[in-house]
């Protein structure tokens, strides 16, 4: 092992990029917030700042997503980037507490072009939005959003404590094993709390809400799915990002096979729901379903419509399905931030076609709101991976991730 | 296929396998194959075997089924038996995606199990010489052809010295033939093994 890189130390290029990107973040904040704020309410500016808070926050979160999961699975051959997903999920926390003062500024700021159902005069007078009371609430909104974002930060903790706990003990094959029980135990608290929330009741309360009439049981594995790719994305980008800067020794074309793999296998996932959740409600054509893909998919939003569909399922599958594209680093980048992108436009539509059915309000705002999370995350990634040794050296399978072959 | 003369070594560990491989394919003796219980992770490449193209088969496999399933529908549909479902138009593309999707999962899945069976050469009613029986339970047998660069001895004496813990000498057939593996005797009679 060369001793000269066991640490990441941050370059200046890498801290020009992420303070360039925070203050165009930060810039288009305070001009967002001049030109949008005051008109209807400032709907614009806030559907924005929902749209891509949500979306960054369930991408670091799905590098957390895959840590546990692969430690449940028993996975041993992403060892090697392991501290790479850690970072990245690190940064729950700063996008965790944004997202939470956005959605509470939405619901008790009285936003309802966004979210309907916090108007109570009208909740009052709608039939189907006085069945869903007990569930689309401001009280319930908060509990479970501070449960959510709370869990997942204080749970996420626990797991990278957990790792850098042993870097300074090398273990006996005893201990290794309660070691690796013990990694199970939380990794699976962790997989119920994100099954109760990303798979299952967050996309519902902070995403499909904005379409408060309008229901899909798919909607959850959507919003999962999209992500998850999107995370993958993420992971791809910054774990090929630090082996060319020369850290990452033992990374190599096998795990980035794996990687590539994960991309393409869950880009089809998403296609998969993403036409289910589509075709009943098309097949089956009851108006009070069909409304919500009346402005998708032929209204003002077709065209994102099928660039979404273009982006996020044609590229992948054409390029991602041979074996030598998946372990060519060049083009796993390219994909990876077309995949980035791809989904973020899926996010765009989600969002917006509910407060503006009628056209497509995007501009260089969204892209600059979006520059600043990319910034925030780089920030908080590279800090983190900056602070503890680049490989958990003392783990038990760290020598099954080294050998790793496809 | 032909008749041809190998060396078979027999090795009991995994560990002494793949040195014994690198071994023998740098002293420059010829692998016919290597046979193993189980999948072994970087073996292929060991033994410098070419990528196999079987994705690609499976591929145009699947893109033959995708094409058989909207060519058949859309004919059906639009010109024999045009029907009306509920209003909807006859060229209605996202109703047929299903029986698309499952047509190119079938075409390409029994395309490449057939594919795979012609070039492992193992079908119903067919058989092949083995080598070494234990080799799916518990042994790791590599095959060397014996060329004229190289005679028997020579290559028996190589392989005790990198570990082989069996070796014997088989005259074999290395392709595949009609018949049954519980009838009949192979034309040239198996070996006794360790």
């Amino acid at each position: 092992m060369s001793s000269n890189k066991e640490n990441f130390v941050v370059p200046g290029r890498y801290k020009q990029w992420t303070y360039g990107l925070l203050a165009v973040g930060v810039l288009s904040l305070i001009i967002g917030y001049i030109l949008y704020g005051g008109e209807d309410h400032g709907t614009r500016f806030w559907a924005a700042l929902l749209q891509n808070s949500v979306y960054f926050l369930l991408v670091v979160n799905a590098a957390m997503f895959f840590f546990t999961a692969t430690t449940l699975a028993m996975g041993g051959w992403p060892l090697v980037f392991r501290r790479v997903t850690e970072a990245i999920s690190a940064s729950v926390i700063p996008i965790g507490i944004i997202t939470f003062v956005i959605l509470m500024c939405l619901v008790f700021g009285g936003h309802d072009a966004i979210y309907i159902w916090i108007n109570k005069d009208v909740v009052a007078h709608d039939e189907i939005l006085n069945g869903k009371k007990g569930f689309l609430n401001p009280t319930f909104f908060t509990v479970y959003t501070v449960l959510t974002i709370g869990l997942w930060t204080l749970l996420g903790w626990k797991m990278r404590q957990l790792s850098r706990s042993i870097d300074n003990t090398p273990l006996t094959i005893e201990e290794g094993r309660r070691y690796i029980f013990t990694n199970t135990v939380w990794a699976a608290i962790y997989i119920v709390w994100f099954a109760l929330t990303v798979a299952s009741v967050v996309p519902w309360l902070w995403l499909m809400s904005i379409n408060a009439h309008w229901f899909s049981t798919m909607y959850s594995w959507y919003t999962f799915a999209s992500t998850f790719v999107a995370g993958m994305a993420l992971i791809s980008l910054f774990v090929i990002y630090f082996k060319n800067q020369g850290y990452l020794p033992f990374v190599n074309k096998e795990h980035l096979h794996d990687l590539g793999k994960f991309q393409f296998a869950f880009s089809i996932f998403w296609t998969y729901l993403w036409f289910d959740q589509f075709m009943l409600i098309w097949y089956a054509n009851i108006s009070e379903e069909t409304i919500y893909y009346k402005t998708r998919f032929e209204g003002a939003y077709m065209g994102l419509f099928y660039l979404n569909l273009v982006i996020n399922f044609l590229a992948p599958l054409l390029i991602f399905m041979s074996r030598g594209s998946k372990r060519n680093y060049a083009t796993v980048t390219f994909m990876s931030v077309l995949l980035l992108f791809g989904h973020w436009l899926d996010f765009y539509q989600m969002v917006f076609a509910g407060p503006y059915p009628n056209h497509v309000p995007m501009n260089l705002f969204d892209f600059g709101i979006a520059a600043g999370f990319v910034g925030l995350i780089m920030w908080q990634t590279g800090r983190v991976f900056s602070k503890f040794p680049i490989l958990a050296k003392n783990h038990p399978f760290l020598k099954e991730s080294i050998i790793h072959h496809t | 296929m032909s008749v041809k003369k190998f060396v078979v070594g027999i090795f009991t560990d995994e560990q002494v396998l793949f040195p014994a491989v690198k071994k023998v394919r740098s002293a420059g003796y010829k692998i016919h194959d290597v046979y193993t219980p189980m999948p072994i992770h970087g073996l292929d490449d060991a033994l410098g075997l070419r990528q196999t193209s079987l994705h690609t088969a499976g591929f145009i496999y699947g893109i033959t089924g995708t094409t058989t399933a909207l060519s058949g529908i859309g004919w059906i549909f639009n010109s024999d038996w045009p029907q009306n479902f509920g209003g909807k138009s006859h060229f209605d593309l996202p109703a047929w995606i299903p029986i698309t999707f499952e047509l190119t999962v079938l075409f390409s899945a029994v395309g490449m199990v057939l594919t795979f069976c012609y070039l492992c050469q193992i079908a119903p009613f067919v058989r092949k010489h083995h080598f070494n029986l234990r080799a799916t339970d518990d042994q790791f047998t590599m095959v060397i052809e014996c060329t004229e660069k190289s005679n028997e001895s020579e290559i028996s004496a190589f392989l005790a010295s990198v570990g082989a813990v069996g070796i014997n000498t088989q005259i074999a057939e290395t392709g595949w033939w009609l018949g049954r593996y519980d009838s009949e005797l192979p034309p040239l009679g198996q070996k006794g093994l360790i």
